[in-house]
């Protein structure tokens, strides 16, 4: 399919599931936790933009996650802020624009890291992307405008914009960025850039050698997959309507973002929405105690993710997207064989 | 060929270039020049200094001293994917294929991010396509365009290595040891290839450990022993030269 037609399609499948599930969504726990797999759909894709195609592993998804929430949390707070300061209050930011604003803001956070620290390779860049999340979390432990490590309550607007509740406004901003960062990756994916990035995850000393500017596309890399991280991150304020450092930061968000690509398959832009989808809607039941009507604690969903993931790289390391494709493979090498002996 | 340096001023010039690592000095003040249209041999025993002058001169490397031009412009400080595009390419000792991508694939990176990256060069889609395609034919894989890396042999792999290095249109390209363990038969097709690559116009700098390919391809042999340059003539003269011989059989 061609990148514009795709685009179309990815835009009507959007419109078609918002209409669908504002009919078949009877209960609101539905957007609650249909809005988390969404999240975790933008996570996984904008993870596997530097992860899968450039082969640069990021342990840093909480990090760029909560910058985007906080950055939330300030703009939530400009307008008594601007009273106190000029006496005049502000008009409330929209929830759309402060997306933007924390996809530019953990974009530029994106871009200053890859800059520090892309001339490391595998592990050690890795290691720093640990690092940076320990960093930007004791800053905000330490800032009291944001709450400090005490948290800051959010209290959402009245009225929703889309009319229904608040919940169907932001599960349906939650999904118009799912269809943006898909639509961003596949697009990538066929271009000159996806080329490029697959030449620098495969070997960038080649890479270079033939021509392809590898520190500027790795730059390009780290800002577009920082700056969805920040946007999936953005409305967290408004969903949870109390941010903390120790929630916002959590170690799920990094693991996750990682676990799903790895599971799902991470060349193509089907993998990690596969194992968005599967995962994310393992643990959504999990937590609602779907599996085992027993008290379990939510914790226990990052076990299931670590059993899955190692299941996973022991048996398809490739991912659901990898087992269809070498079957497939095998298919077409089975047929070729015996139209070949038919011929013969 | 062998009159080729008409031009007063030579395609590749490098000036007084030096290299360590750590107190371990690798190059140790060279000086050389390459003229255009020439094929020249480099040799010298194992860890005499000849892939790190490579990676020097295509700026994997950085020489601490010292300085290169090439057709005029000066490269210190430029990295190597600049200078692929200014016309120099290589292909690696060990064969470093993207492992992904298939045989197509391969051979569109340096077309997209070098021949197109060039002003007034821009191929089409098609364009490019079809110049993939021929570069294989060039080579002889043109049946194995959809296959991945994996599945060639070793000296359709070497192959390959310099399809992707002759992608980028180079004026000046280095074959470093493209024929390593490879047959006899396999060597000739090699040489074949490089001769072929070097009427259409590129100078070649062949780095080869096989005496017979060298003597046979090169119009003018330089000597590097310990990172110092030995030798520098005609291939006979340099052969005969005491010095060399003492380098690779010992007194």
């Amino acid at each position: 399919m061609r990148n514009g037609s795709f685009w179309i399609a990815a835009a009507g499948f959007g419109i078609a599931f918002v209409a669908l599930s504002r009919v078949l969504f009877t209960n609101e726990y539905y957007f609650f936790a249909a809005y988390v797999v969404l999240q975790y759909i933008v996570l996984s894709t904008a993870w596997n933009i530097l992860g899968g195609y450039t082969g640069y592993i990021n342990f840093g998804t909480g990090a760029f996650f909560a910058i985007g929430a906080y950055s939330s949390a300030v703009l939530h707070k400009m307008p008594a802020l601007t009273e106190a300061w000029f006496g005049i209050a502000t008009p409330p930011i929209p929830l759309p624009v402060m997306i933007l604003i924390g996809g530019i803001v953990s974009g530029v956070l994106g871009l200053g890291t890859g800059y520090l620290t892309l001339r490391l390779r595998g592990v050690f860049f890795a290691i720093a992307t640990l690092a940076l999340t320990v960093v930007v979390q004791t800053l905000i432990v330490n800032w009291d405008y944001v709450g400090g490590s005490r948290g800051i309550y959010i209290i959402r607007p009245a009225d929703a914009p889309l009319g229904g509740g608040y919940i169907q406004y932001l599960y349906t901003l939650m999904l118009v960025l799912a269809v943006i960062s898909v639509g961003i990756a596949r697009t990538i994916e066929r271009s000159r850039l996806g080329l490029g990035f697959a030449a620098i995850r495969d070997d960038e000393l080649a890479a270079e050698a033939g021509g392809v500017p590898t520190l500027r596309l790795k730059l390009i890399a780290t800002t577009l997959s920082g700056a969805l991280m920040g946007m999936a991150g953005a409305p967290l304020p408004y969903y949870v309507t109390y941010l903390d450092p120790t929630s916002s930061f959590n170690l799920a968000y990094a693991v996750n973002s990682v676990a799903m690509p790895v599971i799902g398959g991470m060349t193509s832009w089907v993998g990690p929405v596969i194992g968005a989808i599967l995962l994310g809607t393992i643990q959504q039941l999990g937590s609602v105690g779907f599996f085992l009507d027993l008290n379990i604690p939510p914790t226990f969903n990052l076990l299931i993710v670590g059993l899955l993931l190692i299941l996973f790289v022991i048996i398809a390391p490739n991912g659901i997207v990898g087992l269809v494709t070498a079957h497939r493979r095998k298919r077409a090498g089975a047929l070729a064989a015996v139209a070949a002996r038919r011929a013969a | 060929m062998s009159e080729a340096p008409l031009l007063a001023v030579p395609l590749l010039s490098v000036t007084g270039l030096g290299k360590r690592f750590g107190g371990f000095i690798a190059l140790d003040n060279i000086e050389l020049t390459v003229g255009t249209g020439e094929r020249l041999g480099l040799i010298g025993p194992n860890g005499s200094g000849k892939s790190t002058l490579v990676n020097c001169l295509c700026g994997t490397l950085h020489n601490e001293t010292g300085s290169v031009r090439f057709d005029g412009q000066k490269l210190d400080g430029l990295v190597t994917h600049q200078r692929t595009r200014l016309g120099l390419a290589r292909s690696f000792q060990l064969p470093r294929p993207f492992h992904t991508l298939s045989l197509v694939d391969n051979l569109r990176v340096p077309l997209t991010f070098t021949v197109n990256a060039r002003p007034g060069h821009r191929l089409s889609a098609a364009q490019t396509d079809a110049r993939c395609h021929e570069l294989l034919h060039q080579v002889g894989l043109a049946d194995k365009a959809r296959r991945l890396p994996r599945d060639l042999t070793q000296v359709e792999m070497r192959k390959l290595e310099l399809a992707r290095a002759v992608a980028t249109q180079p004026r000046l390209l280095f074959a470093d040891e493209a024929m390593a363990g490879l047959s006899p038969a396999e060597v000739e097709e090699i040489i074949a290839v490089l001769l072929r690559l070097n009427e259409e116009g590129i100078t070649i700098v062949l780095i080869e450990h096989i005496m017979r390919a060298v003597m046979s391809f090169s119009t003018r042999l330089i000597v590097l022993v310990a990172g110092h340059k030995i030798a520098d003539g005609l291939p006979q003269e340099v052969m005969a030269n005491p010095e060399v011989e003492r380098a690779y059989l010992g007194e």
